[in-house]
């Protein structure tokens, strides 16, 4: 029989007041500014749900979603193969092990904004490393500063530059506690390559995997920092994610309450993914 | 099914191995009989899972060649060789069912799939798995996982030695003893040549007709069950079966007379050879307690259930007795006498005395 035991409420109160002063405190005033117009001086009119309604009903929002959209699944469909296959061809043991994983590691190391910085200065046509070497030495006109498709490319590889190695370093994590006897028995077995991955890697791999993919997710539909210094959203409006696009709304344009609306509906669309993705990854291990 | 012939094996991990040392198996010559169930028993790191692998080709040896019914295999991949190995820890594939599990050898050499549902049933009645066909493997308890991953390896009725690397070690105690029955009862109905590693004599013992004892790289002994704890070729395998394991002793010995901490000890027969550093071998269960004989005292007695343990020191010698009924009392003086026909000599370590008749 269970024993009900009400003094375990003190226990997680601590938790509580941080959750609430970190989290729930944060997102009830900006669900307070969503649904109320201001014009400054703490005066506030009922709006109800009309800023919502806006911004849903706004080409400019509706445009931003997609290229989110197009972001997030380019991120997703090239850095998962992309890392899964990096971490099947590293060594499993020997000297090399640790060279590969500092090498692995150290993209992810450099803050965000220097890897804008970064890349800005080494994409720049004429001037930046490979800016140069495309235009004048291969004689292939790039100039992400021009050109949507250029300044796409351009923001793609660098995110793959930065975060593929987390996908890399938890699919190796997943790889290396494979023991030898699988690989042993799938000889004897007589399995394909191919067979051994898909029954015994990946299956090994799904639960790092599943987070892996849930990490990239979040992080590419969020992303701020490294496309706001790379393009800041150029050329035009080619490289606005929403969260550019929400900074310009909340910070230049000052209009509160349609950002806090547009706030909570990118939270709402970032929890609702993850959670389905979630959900369905995991569906077969509770049978 | 085949004979297994070993010759001249040697093993090492090292690239330029150079003296005895640097090797983990030296010099292996051995016969495994179709159909035979061996034991392969020794300590953790005589190099007993390195001949498994040697024999499977996950390894492949530094010299010597491995004969399957006279057909030179060495070089040969595990996949070729048609084998079986089940390991430590039960390997099966999680995302599969049993079914496909039992399914997967034969799928992957594109045997019929008609052919393939009969054999997988005829293994799983084998096993006593029928009503979970259809359930997850990674679902499965330990001992039924290590049961399926022995079920892939009899799938294939040309399999030509089923090999078992110590695979009782995650299995409960009280499933160990069921399942190595199962074993026995398998290599009864399948006659397969079946090798089983282990560092436990008792799984050794109760599942093997032939027993080969290893240690340090090297061949010790093979024998039957009684044939190891009855005459032990070497003081290892003497101390190495047997619980407590055979008492080894040391004594002098000059022109086939031997004493031991100043008495005379009658041997079970004429002794062998000369020089080298003597011991003297006899099982505890040997051991009795009587009137005459060597004057001791008893320095620990542990009851073990059945009988009890005496350990008796003799001058500064410890002899270990197994003593039947009522124990004499912690420091109690004894008089020990050991039987005569199973009391041998070893001569740096390997046996030295003829069999009496």
């Amino acid at each position: 029989m269970k024993t009900e035991n009400q003094k375990a409420w003190f226990f997680v109160l601590p938790v509580l007041l941080l959750v609430a002063f970190n989290a729930l405190v944060p997102i009830m005033t900006v669900v307070n500014y969503s649904v109320q117009e201001t014009f400054g001086n703490n005066v506030f009119f009922w709006q109800g749900l009309d800023w919502f309604e806006q911004i849903l009903r706004s080409d400019r929002f509706q445009a931003a979603l997609g290229r989110q959209f197009l972001f997030t699944f380019l991120i997703l469909i090239i850095e998962v193969p992309l890392g899964i296959i990096i971490a099947l061809s590293m060594p499993r043991k020997g000297i090399w092990v640790p060279v590969c994983l500092v090498t692995m590691a150290l993209p992810m190391l450099i803050p965000w904004n220097v890897v804008g910085a970064m890349w800005n200065i080494f994409t720049l046509p004429n001037i930046g490393l490979l800016g140069y070497f495309l235009n004048d030495v291969l004689g292939i006109a790039y100039d992400m500063t021009q050109n949507p498709f250029a300044a796409w490319v351009t923001i793609v590889t660098m995110d793959v530059w930065h975060w593929t190695s987390l996908v890399v370093l938890l699919s190796y994590a997943g790889l290396v506690s494979i023991p030898d006897a699988y690989y042993q028995a799938a000889k004897i077995d007589g399995a394909s390559p191919w067979k051994v991955f898909r029954y015994i890697q990946l299956p090994k791999m799904k639960t790092v995997l599943t987070i892996a993919i849930l990490l990239r997710f979040m992080d590419s539909f969020n992303i701020y920092t490294e496309p706001f210094v790379l393009t800041g959203g150029g050329p035009g409006n080619s490289t606005t994610l929403l969260s550019i696009d929400l900074v310009k709304i909340a910070l230049g344009q000052f209009d509160l309450g349609p950002a806090a609306a547009m706030s909570l509906i990118y939270f709402a669309i970032t929890l609702l993914v993850s959670w389905l993705f979630y959900t369905l990854m995991t569906k077969d291990d509770q049978q | 099914m085949a004979k297994i012939t070993l010759s001249n094996l040697r093993h090492s991990y090292l690239p330029n191995p150079g003296g005895a040392e640097d090797y983990a198996l030296k010099k292996i010559d051995l016969d495994w009989e179709d159909g035979g169930a061996y034991a392969l028993l020794g300590p953790s790191g005589c190099g007993k899972s390195t001949l498994l692998n040697i024999i499977s080709g996950l390894l492949t040896p530094s010299e010597g060649r491995i004969l399957f019914d006279g057909r030179d295999v060495t070089d040969l991949p595990p996949d070729q060789r048609n084998i079986a190995q089940v390991f430590q820890f039960p390997v099966i594939y999680d995302t599969m069912t049993v079914r496909d599990n039992l399914a997967f050898p034969l799928r992957n050499r594109g045997v019929a799939e008609p052919r393939i549902a009969e054999r997988v049933a005829e293994i799983a009645t084998m096993l006593e798995v029928e009503d979970m066909l259809d359930v997850r493997a990674s679902h499965l308890s330990p001992d039924n996982k290590q049961k399926i991953s022995m079920g892939r390896g009899l799938v294939r009725d040309d399999v030509n030695v089923v090999m078992f690397d110590e695979p009782l070690t995650v299995i409960d105690p009280h499933l160990k003893w069921k399942l190595r029955s199962k074993l026995k009862e398998l290599h009864q109905r399948v006659r397969a040549t079946m090798i089983y590693v282990t560092h436990d004599q008792t799984e050794a013992l109760t599942f093997a007709d032939q027993v080969v004892v290893m240690q340090d790289g090297e061949i010790v002994q093979i024998g039957t069950p009684v044939e190891l704890f009855e005459r032990p070729q070497h003081t290892f395998v003497g101390h190495f079966i047997g619980s407590p394991g055979m008492n080894v002793l040391p004594v002098s010995e000059t022109d086939g007379k031997v004493t031991f901490e100043g008495h005379a000890v009658v041997l079970e027969g004429k002794v062998t050879g000369a020089d080298g550093n003597t011991e003297l071998g006899i099982r505890p269960e040997f051991v009795a307690l009587s009137d005459r004989g060597l004057p001791a005292y008893v320095r620990k007695v542990s009851d073990v259930g059945r009988h009890c343990v005496v350990e008796a020191m003799v001058g500064d010698t410890a002899v270990k007795a197994v003593v039947e009924g009522d124990a004499p009392g912690q420091g109690a003086a004894v008089h020990l006498s050991f039987r005569a026909d199973q009391t041998r000599l070893y001569r740096d370590g390997w046996i030295a005395t003829e069999a009496g008749t």
